[in-house]
């Protein structure tokens, strides 16, 4: 993991605490608040007596854009407005692009009125050599449209924003010196929180107030260690449409837990190709191999685990995944295919984290043959003698036919082996 | 002895290691062996939170030695010949021993292995590697290694893989690809398929690591020994179209069979993560389907699915062999590589007698055992110190009440003042400004034969009488013939109409508790008997204590033997050595609290003749 996309809600907390230490003078009050189907409205109120008072915007936080083309944008209610506009969409399924999910989290923040003509646009990627600050003053739903009014400016990666002419790059406009105070403190606060994306479209600055209209932001997760503790509490919520099961809850706790690497997702439930691959690499590959070979849609699930995991984590790994497979046979009575796949390991010990594996092969052996499953096996590594060995030893308890195959065989032979078969 | 550009390791590049990586440090070392270098690649570890010294791991079946420091800068200049340096910082300081080794006239390149550096640190240390035309491998990599020549940690694997996959003499193909694992991987197929690689490098799986594919391709196209060009690209990121380009603008002319990872995306929903932080495409330019199309538009072999990746790389190569290009070798036999003594025994090959054996307590396994019971167990069953006691000392679970009564015994011998012989000695070491083990050491040194050793004694000697089948006055009269006191028999104030309570309590105990008393009531007949000769002729405590001990072992199925051992090998003295060391203690503590000075014995209390 790096890049994390994170809640408007918390990009526009974090503006709100940080802003004013890059930018003396201006403020941003960072009226807002998040509502979520458990959400005590009275206590909300009472929280922020604002709410009562102004009038507010509402609208979806799920990490999509384009709210307002989707009609789901609550501009200038009062209090009961707000809460009538989120009650009657809470749990209702949308379609966005090509995902459809429902809605669960909102947020409410005052509704300013300003000019239309002082909407700008102002963002910041980040390159190989180079971050990138894009500015329009064309802001709006429409930036992409008026993609000529934009202005480029790049800050080189070991460059300073100090020594980089911003107002040099700017057309002559009213209040230009404030938007160019307004975007050198926007890069710094970008950079010592670890942000490596950022979009405020559009947001306006009215009389040394900061009025940003939508802010989308990502971050780097691998930072954590030095701007954790800017962050505070940051959650990093899943893709809109993207649901973790349980058991990906489960391999995902435990990757969080330990020095290696535990992946899983579930693709299809039904499909008859399950890959338990060793190695970030090399698991792509094996999903590639199946795909590349025309089968995608038996593709079960995509995985991996690396780093040198103990035995328990291999065998905890390994009874979820097989759990799931064997949850009910094919309605076909097809059998189905288990691929205990990998590279030849660097220092990943063979043998200790097959030995995980041989424990929950032993566990679902009654379940596995009630599910015609075929397993192949292919590894290399430390100790790969030995590790393939007791999945050979294995194969002449379980009742399930398993081949076995060393560093002499292609990695990717085995998915050909497994599909011919079919 | 400066090399070119494109080369960054040859047979004398050496190495220093930051971060006290121990295994990976062996296995640098046994592919320098595997390769018949004459000295290690390793010059030197800086290990920060360690201690200076020297590391000692084998170079071949010998060892060598190698210098640890704790600062980088104190390593590059003891070893300025060394220019590459390991990185094993975690991801927290990569960055910061990363930029330290950069600005280091002596380094050239940076192997970072860290997974989970901040995107910003690598860039940050790209741009600097850049500008100093220096070379940063990583982060999140295994690194890479020049086959006979040097090699970057763990990449490898172990020895017999090194030896398989043809590392340890150069071939002819130059591999670059982002992760560790497939390194390995494609080394292996390189050698199956062709005549192994020349170099091969991990550049790691971040979206911004330190060198990039198309670096260390210009590299390989640059080296005259590399004839032909492997490389596995990933979806996410643009690093492949600046091969493109350089296919297209003829800075790549040597054959280059390449296949981009991450084809199965487009039947991915959005959203999953693969292993690597970096395979993510931002756009349709981004996939794996677009990356393989161009690279193949632009002159490269690039095969079906990785399923062939293998069968392309050989058709290249026995093109190049017809050609005359490139010369098959014949591989050069390595030097036997001497097995580790732990993979040795693990794998029954070899067995030494062991100098120690142990029976009471276990600590290898997931848990500490005392006598094969966990410890868990022990405290969760309340166990106790009796408990404890019967596991460790007489490898068995005794019953409670002979738990409890252990503890009975602890309890009274625990203390019996400042005056007797072991706490009186504490003291004065204790004043004399001596420590705790000192102080109590020299208290317990007198324990024996005169102090604290009666309950062993009156034990030993009750239980022999008994044993004998003598009559309790048989037995007071054949210790009067021999002119000896009758050990655990009488005490200095109590008597029969003063009882001590303790052997009371003692007594009442075993009486309620065992199954029988045999060795007691033995006792209290012959104390009957001492005591009608003199009032304070009665069983004493240390007596009671030893001769109810005998009987507790009996009431809990000890066999006789058993019994004899436990007499006769000092458990009691132990027990009552066990209960002192409390009260010794205490009185150590309490000179130390109350601060006083050194003691010195009064000249008026001494008879000086």
């Amino acid at each position: 993991m790096a890049r994390r996309a994170i809640r408007e809600y918390d990009a526009k907390r974090l503006l709100a605490r940080y802003l004013p230490d890059y930018l003396p003078g201006f403020s941003y009050p960072g009226k807002i608040v998040l509502v979520e189907a458990d959400t005590d409205w009275d206590r909300l109120a009472a929280d922020h007596p604002w709410l009562l008072t102004d009038r507010l915007v509402v609208k979806p936080d799920q990490l999509f854009g384009k709210r307002g083309k989707h009609g789901l944008l609550g501009l200038n209610l009062d209090f009961a407005g707000a809460k009538a506009w989120i009650g009657a969409r809470m749990h209702k399924e949308v379609t966005v692009g090509k995902t459809t999910d429902k809605l669960s989290v909102f947020m409410i923040e005052p509704f300013v009125p300003h000019d239309q003509d002082d909407e700008m646009f102002i963002a910041i990627r980040t390159e190989r050599e180079q971050d990138v600050i894009y500015f329009s003053l064309q802001g709006g739903i429409d930036i992409e449209e008026n993609w000529d009014s934009v202005v480029q400016i790049p800050v080189p990666v070991l460059g300073s924003i100090e020594n980089v002419d911003i107002a040099g790059h700017l057309p002559e406009f009213e209040g230009k010196d404030a938007a160019v105070a307004f975007i050198a403190a926007l890069y710094k606060f970008f950079i010592d929180l670890a942000f490596t994306y950022l979009e405020i479209n559009p947001v306006a600055l009215v009389h040394s107030t900061v009025i940003p209209l939508d802010f989308v932001g990502q971050v780097d997760d691998t930072a954590a260690f030095e701007a954790g503790r800017k962050w505070g509490e940051l959650p990093f919520p899943p893709a809109f449409g993207m649901h973790r099961s349980l058991e990906e809850a489960y391999i995902r706790s435990l990757d969080e837990k330990g020095g290696s690497s535990l992946k899983l997702t579930v693709l299809n439930p039904q499909g008859r190709v399950w890959p338990m691959i060793a190695g970030g690499g090399a698991s792509v590959i094996y999903a590639d191999t199946v795909t590349d070979l025309g089968f995608a849609e038996e593709l079960a699930c995509y995985g991996e685990y690396s780093g040198n995991p103990t035995t328990d984590e291999t065998r905890e790994y390994a009874r979820t995944l097989l759990d799931l497979m064997t949850r009910r046979p094919d309605p076909q009575g097809r059998p189905k295919f288990l691929l205990i796949g990998g590279g030849i390991a660097n220092f990943t010990d063979v043998a200790k984290t097959f030995t995980g594996i041989v424990d929950a092969l032993r566990e679902y052996k009654t379940r596995m043959q009630e599910n015609n499953v075929h397993i192949y096996v292919r590894r290399g590594g430390p100790n790969y003698q030995e590790g393939l060995a007791l999945m050979r030893k294995l194969g002449e308890e379980l009742g399930v036919p398993i081949e076995v195959y060393g560093p002499e065989t292609h990695m990717t032979r085995i998915v050909k082996m497994a599909l011919e078969e079919r | 002895m400066s090399k070119p550009d494109y080369l960054l390791f040859d047979r004398s590049t050496t190495a220093i290691v930051f971060g006290m990586q121990t295994a990976a440090i062996q296995r640098m070392l046994d592919f320098d062996h595997l390769c018949r270098r004459q000295t290690p690649s390793v010059a030197a570890i800086v290990n920060p939170t360690g201690a200076p010294g020297f590391h000692r791991p084998f170079f071949g079946s010998r060892e060598v030695m190698i210098p640890i420091y704790t600062t980088l800068a104190e390593a590059a200049a003891a070893h300025p010949e060394a220019d590459v340096m390991v990185n094993f910082a975690s991801f927290r300081s990569a960055f910061a021993s990363t930029m330290e080794a950069l600005a280091l006239p002596s380094i050239r390149t940076v192997a970072v292995i860290a997974e989970g550096v901040p995107e910003r640190q690598s860039r940050i240390m790209a741009a600097k590697a850049r500008e100093l035309g220096k070379v940063i491998i990583g982060p999140a990599t295994v690194g890479g290694l020049a086959a006979g020549a040097f090699k970057i940690g763990n990449t490898g694997g172990p020895p017999d893989n090194i030896v398989e996959a043809k590392l340890h003499r150069p071939g002819s193909v130059g591999y670059v690809g982002k992760s560790g694992g497939l390194t390995n991987e494609t080394f292996n197929i390189v050698a199956r398929n062709a005549d192994g690689v020349y170099e091969g490098i991990a550049i790691g799986g971040d979206a911004y690591p330190g060198s990039r594919l198309i670096d260390h391709l210009l590299r390989y196209e640059a080296n005259p020994a590399i004839k032909m060009l492997v490389c596995l690209g990933e979806l996410g990121g643009n690093e492949e179209y600046a091969i493109v380009d350089a296919l297209k603008d003829g800075r790549i002319t040597k054959p280059l069979v390449i296949w981009v990872t991450g084809t199965c995306a487009k039947v991915f929903p959005t959203g999953v993560q693969f292993g690597h932080a970096g395979a993510k495409a931002g756009g349709a330019a981004e996939t794996a389907d677009a990356k393989n199309a161009a690279l193949r538009a632009a002159g490269a072999i690039v095969p079906d699915s990785f399923d062939t990746f293998g069968d392309k790389i050989h058709e290249v190569y026995e093109k190049l062999v017809a050609e005359g290009k490139i010369t098959p070798i014949e591989a050069p036999t390595p030097p036997p590589m001497p097995m580790d003594y732990a993979a040795a025994v693990r794998q029954g090959l070899i067995r030494k007698p062991t100098n120690f054996i142990s029976t009471i307590s276990d600590d290898r396994g997931e848990e500490l055992t005392y006598h094969k019971m966990p410890i868990t167990e022990v405290i969760e069953r309340e166990m106790g110190v009796g408990g404890v006691i019967g596991l460790l000392w007489f490898q068995r679970e005794l019953p409670e009440y002979a738990r409890r009564f252990i503890e009975l015994a602890l309890v009274i011998t625990a203390d019996h003042g400042p005056a007797v012989s072991a706490a009186h000695n504490a003291i004065v070491a204790a004043r004399a400004g001596k420590d705790l083990i000192s102080s109590l050491v020299s208290g317990l040194l007198t324990i024996g034969p005169r102090f604290g050793g009666a309950i062993d004694d009156a034990a030993r000697t009750f239980k022999r009488a008994f044993d004998q089948g003598l009559t309790p006055a048989q037995f007071v009269d054949d210790m009067k013939a021999r002119g000896v006191l009758i050990p655990g028999i009488g005490h200095r104030v109590k008597s029969v109409q003063n009882p001590d309570m303790r052997v009371t309590i003692v007594k009442e105990f075993a009486k309620r508790h065992f199954t029988a008393t045999p060795l007691l009531d033995f006792a209290l007949d012959v104390e009957k008997i001492t005591t009608s000769k003199r009032n304070n002729l009665i069983l004493n405590v240390d007596g009671c204590i030893g001769i109810c001990l005998v009987d507790m072992l009996s009431s809990c199925e000890f066999t006789p033997a058993e019994i004899n051992d436990v007499v006769q090998l000092g458990y009691f003295n132990g027990l009552f050595v066990l209960g002192r060391s409390i009260g010794v203690m205490g009185h150590y503590f309490d000179q130390v609290r109350l601060k006083q000075p050194l003691y010195r014995h009064p000249w008026d209390d001494i008879l000086y003749q």
